[in-house]
């Protein structure tokens, strides 16, 4: 039936080819990831990168932004990654835990493995389980990304992450941060697996430092919350630069449990931060909260999926995004309900500032739903700065530019607010005036 | 009022258990050109004598048509249709130059009084309440067999005819618009139509005229596979009105009929055109089986400053429906409207929405679905809403919600909302559940019937969109909904 014609490769795909079969020391893996890795592979050969004709990537063409694509990043060396962790935190002054990925790998060195396993939290490297038995089963896609072009990029290239297991009932007492470390120039691929135990509670954060030069960085975290489980995933993706950045999370919950996330983004040239939420148990809560800026040519992409599966479960959608300049925004969000899934609650919202008069926001708020007794809703909104309340700052004598960043602010607050996690997100607000004041 | 108990008994007439168009008129027709081709092509336009151009414009269509993929990314499903065995020409024998009503056959006048089209009723009744006169262009399979109405339309210097007499009495008219809204190959099924289109109306309002009544097409498939390709062509020229209803049912039929219309609107300077669609076609029966493909593409061109086009649906019947009526609103200051009840039950299928695509400064729009699904049914709205860099100050709103009844059925909500002008303001809502249990105890209590108080229910939450319908159409589409939505509970 549908007989591949083969397709034109673009520089960037011929590329990945190429670096695929260059690599092939290095990707390691049990006989099945292998396969698995061969697969991915064949798929961007057969069916390039993802481009705007695949409805998923309809605004967001990673084929027609991937001029080339670089090497991986080589191994990285221990005092390089200090130093580039010496240069930046994200979250300076707050108590936490620390696990090191450096260019795609596990750095245990620098990682708190010790103080962790104190807390019951098992931290391991993703590159040795994927030469175990099991390893395929880490390298899992859910339903909803089935032949998702970015996760085959990842699965064809990943390069290690770690394993994290918080064991059953553990509360870990400070948030856990996984850092990403580019500790020298290339492409760099992890994937990191997060299970937390029946009864555990775990406060993640992910952050990203370092250069990748013309290397695409790809990243995929894989959670999996047990029953009456918790955690909480902040993500921060701050600075230039100019490659494409490309992340995906999984998350499986389980039943009664709480899943709650915030996606951070300021700065990249190009990225795209997809989400695929599965509610596996009953009486589960999620929280998937987004706030983004871009400006230039950036291209800001949050995606999202949540699948209602079971019944009784909530979950909240909230994204704010604020563009300037010739920026482009991309919001796509889709709530299935399964049809056994009676009782669902699920309510979404996206809003867009238009800073500028060349910024574009493209909103795509979807809901499927087969069962009958549900509520769903969604709503979205782009528009400009509203005059009269900059009139009403400025009558009160604050200067314009102040008047502006304290809008942009109370608008993006809005979201920060409703995700909670003060001791975390108390740092934001000196980012977004980082970005409004063009760093 | 005369009119409203001429109503009443037209609704009188539609409450019946059964699907009550499912009747075949049993009358001589004269059927041709099976399958799709030039020689098909060229027999539809000798038959009504076109002009040369026209055959030439078809032909194009057919050759593109040729060349293109059926696509495939709606959210329906039906057996792939074979364009080759279809009829593209149906005609009832006796249509050759009526000269007034009474040398119709009278079959064929039966079978629109079971319609329910008065059409000699609305003679008696124009010289008693002008103000709800209805001009009544029937389509009958595929040629208008009477048009009513028309000298005193000719009066005002409305034009209101069938396409295919506006191409032989006013080719130029037809050439300057004709394919000026949705091109050839704009897509699938609109190409398909350009090739093989048999006939449809033409609406032609001269600047400055407000069309003294409200025009009205009935359209229906009586003949078996065939396939129903209506072209309609509705210009508004600066500062016109016209307001145009078009009802559509079609007989029982077990094999699945296509219905691929095309039709375009333009709107000039400060005119405005209000199109009210009331489609009833056959949905398919209890286990699915039959009903009408229902592909069309609407769309209306809000060309000039200030003009206005208003799309208003109710959509009860047909087992596939996959339209969405669109607005282009380039003119300054342009407003669109579209107001739509999709009401599927069974096994029907639904893809529909619209487009408002804001070209032009101020132009403003606002979009109110409501759908209701029903037994095993799937529901889908579809929508988008783009401002271009040139549109400042667009303003759109939209609002679709959906009603659940029934735990087999689906409801979908598919936006595209695309800014590109920083002062567009864009706001879209949308909802989805199913009736409160407080609202079903709540009439319960009251001692009405499950069924009563799912339609009551109902007629609540489409309220918004009736209220936009001229007022022959409010009752009856209030009565079909609640008609559609019978056996969905107990």
């Amino acid at each position: 039936m549908n007989a591949s014609v083969p397709i034109k490769h673009t520089q960037a795909e011929s590329d990945l080819i190429d670096r695929f079969e260059a690599a092939k020391g290095v990707l390691t893996g049990s006989v099945a990831v292998t396969a698995l890795r061969e697969a991915a592979v064949s798929q961007i050969r057969d069916k390039g990168l993802p481009h705007r004709r695949v409805e998923e990537y309809k605004y967001t063409d990673l084929r027609a932004f991937m001029k080339s694509a670089a090497p991986l990043a080589a191994a990285a060396d221990e005092s390089a990654v200090k130093t580039v962790l010496g240069s930046q935190d994200a979250f300076e002054g707050l108590e936490r835990f620390r696990i090191v990925v450096a260019n795609g790998t596990f750095v245990p060195g620098l990682s708190d493995i010790e103080a962790l396993a104190g807390e019951g939290v098992i931290v391991t490297s993703l590159t040795d389980e994927l030469a175990c038995a099991h390893g395929a089963q880490l390298l899992a896609s859910p339903k909803s990304a089935a032949n998702d072009g970015i996760l085959a990029l990842n699965t064809a290239f990943v390069q290690g992450g770690v394993v994290v297991t918080v064991k059953e009932g553990a509360e870990i007492s400070r948030p856990v941060e996984l850092v990403h470390v580019a500790a020298s120039a290339g492409a760099q691929v992890s994937r990191s697996k997060i299970s937390v135990a029946k009864g555990a509670k775990l406060r993640l954060l992910e952050t990203f430092v370092g250069e990748t030069g013309d290397g695409e960085s790809n990243t995929v975290f894989d959670y999996d919350v047990a029953d009456t489980a918790s955690l909480v995933a902040t993500r921060l993706i701050v600075g230039q630069s100019d490659a494409a950045r490309l992340f995906t999370s999984i998350a499986t919950v389980g039943a009664q449990a709480e899943f709650k996330s915030l996606g951070f983004i300021a700065g990249p040239r190009f990225i795209r931060n997809q989400q695929f939420i599965n509610f596996a148990g009953e009486n589960s809560n999620a929280g998937i909260y987004g706030v983004t800026m871009a400006r230039d040519e950036d291209l800001a992409d949050q995606t999202l999926i949540v699948d209602h599966a079971v019944a009784h479960c909530n979950s909240r959608e909230f994204f704010k995004t604020v563009l300037d300049g010739r920026a482009k925004g991309v919001y796509q969000g889709r709530i299935n309900v399964a049809q056994h899934a009676q009782k669902t609650d699920g309510e979404m919202m996206t809003q867009a500032l238009l800073l500028s008069e060349d910024a574009e926001m493209a909103n795509k708020p979807e809901l499927e739903i087969f069962a009958d007794d549900v509520i769903c809703a969604h709503g979205a909104t782009s528009g400009q700065i509203d005059e009269d309340l900059l009139f009403y700052l400025r009558a009160r004598g604050i200067p314009e530019d102040e008047a502006r960043t304290l809008l942009v602010l109370a608008f993006l607050a809005e979201a920060i607010e409703e995700y909670g996690e003060d001791d975390v997100t108390e740092g934001l607000e000196a980012r977004v005036r980082d970005w409004l004041a063009g760093h | 009022m005369p009119a409203v108990q001429e109503t009443i008994d037209r609704v009188k007439a539609i409450d019946v258990d059964q699907y009550k168009y499912g009747f075949v008129t049993d009358i001589d027709s004269e059927r041709g050109a099976k399958g799709l081709s030039e020689e098909t092509v060229r027999f539809l336009s000798a038959k009504k004598n076109e002009p040369e151009w026209m055959t030439e414009w078809r032909l194009d269509a057919l050759r593109r048509f040729k060349q293109m993929e059926e696509p495939d990314w709606a959210r329906v499903s039906y057996p792939k249709i074979d364009f080759d065995a279809l009829y593209y020409w149906a005609s009832p024998k006796s249509v050759e130059g009526p000269k007034s009503l009474d040398e119709v056959d009278p079959e064929l006048l039966a079978t629109y009084e079971k319609l329910g089209i008065p059409l000699r009723e609305q003679e008696i009744l124009a010289g008693v309440e002008p103000k709800n006169r209805v001009a009544v262009d029937a389509v009958f399979d595929s040629v208008s067999v009477v048009t009513t109405f028309k000298e005193e339309l000719k009066k005002a210097g409305v034009i209101f005819c069938s396409i295919s007499e506006a191409l032989r009495e006013y080719p130029d008219l037809v050439k300057k618009y004709l394919g000026s809204v949705v091109p050839v190959t704009d897509n699938y099924y609109a190409t398909l139509n350009s090739a093989v289109f048999s006939d449809g109306s033409f609406v032609y309002v001269p600047e400055g005229v407000r069309c003294p009544m409200e025009l009205s097409t009935y359209f229906r498939i009586n003949e078996q596979n065939t396939g129903q390709f209506e072209r309609t062509l509705i210009i508004a020229e600066k500062g016109a009105y016209v307001s145009y209803l078009e009802g559509c049912t079609a007989p029982q039929r077990d094999e699945n009929q296509l219905h691929a219309a095309v039709v375009e609107l333009v709107a000039l300077d400060d005119a405005e055109i209000k199109y009210s669609t009331v489609q009833n076609w056959f949905p398919g029966d209890k286990e699915g089986k039959g009903g009408i493909y229902n592909f069309v593409t609407k769309r209306g061109d809000c060309r000039g400053k200030n003009s206005k086009i208003s799309w208003t649906q109710v959509e009860t019947g047909s087992a596939i429906t996959w339209k969405y009526p669109s607005c282009i609103l380039r003119g300054e200051n342009s407003r669109g409207e579209f107001y739509s009840i999709a009401v599927a039950n069974g096994y029907q299928q639904i893809d529909s929405g619209t487009k408002m695509i804001h070209l032009g400064k101020n132009s403003s729009s606002r979009i109110i679905s409501k759908g209701i699904s029903a037994g095993k049914s799937q529901n889908t709205y579809r929508g988008l809403v783009s401002a271009h860099r040139k549109a400042s100050n667009a303003r759109n709103f939209t609002q679709c919600d959906s009603l659940l009844i029934g735990q087999d059925c689906g409801a979908h909500t598919v936006p595209y909302i695309e800014s590109k002008n920083a002062s567009a303001q864009f706001e879209h809502e949308a909802t989805t559940s199913k009736i409160s249990d407080d609202q079903m105890f709540y009439c319960l209590q009251r001692g009405l019937t499950e069924e009563e108080a799912v339609a009551l229910i109902v007629n609540g939450f489409v309220k918004d969109v009736i209220q936009q319908l001229p007022m022959e159409f409010a009752v009856e589409a209030q009565k079909l909904i609640s008609i559609s939505l019978e056996g969905s509970v107990g």
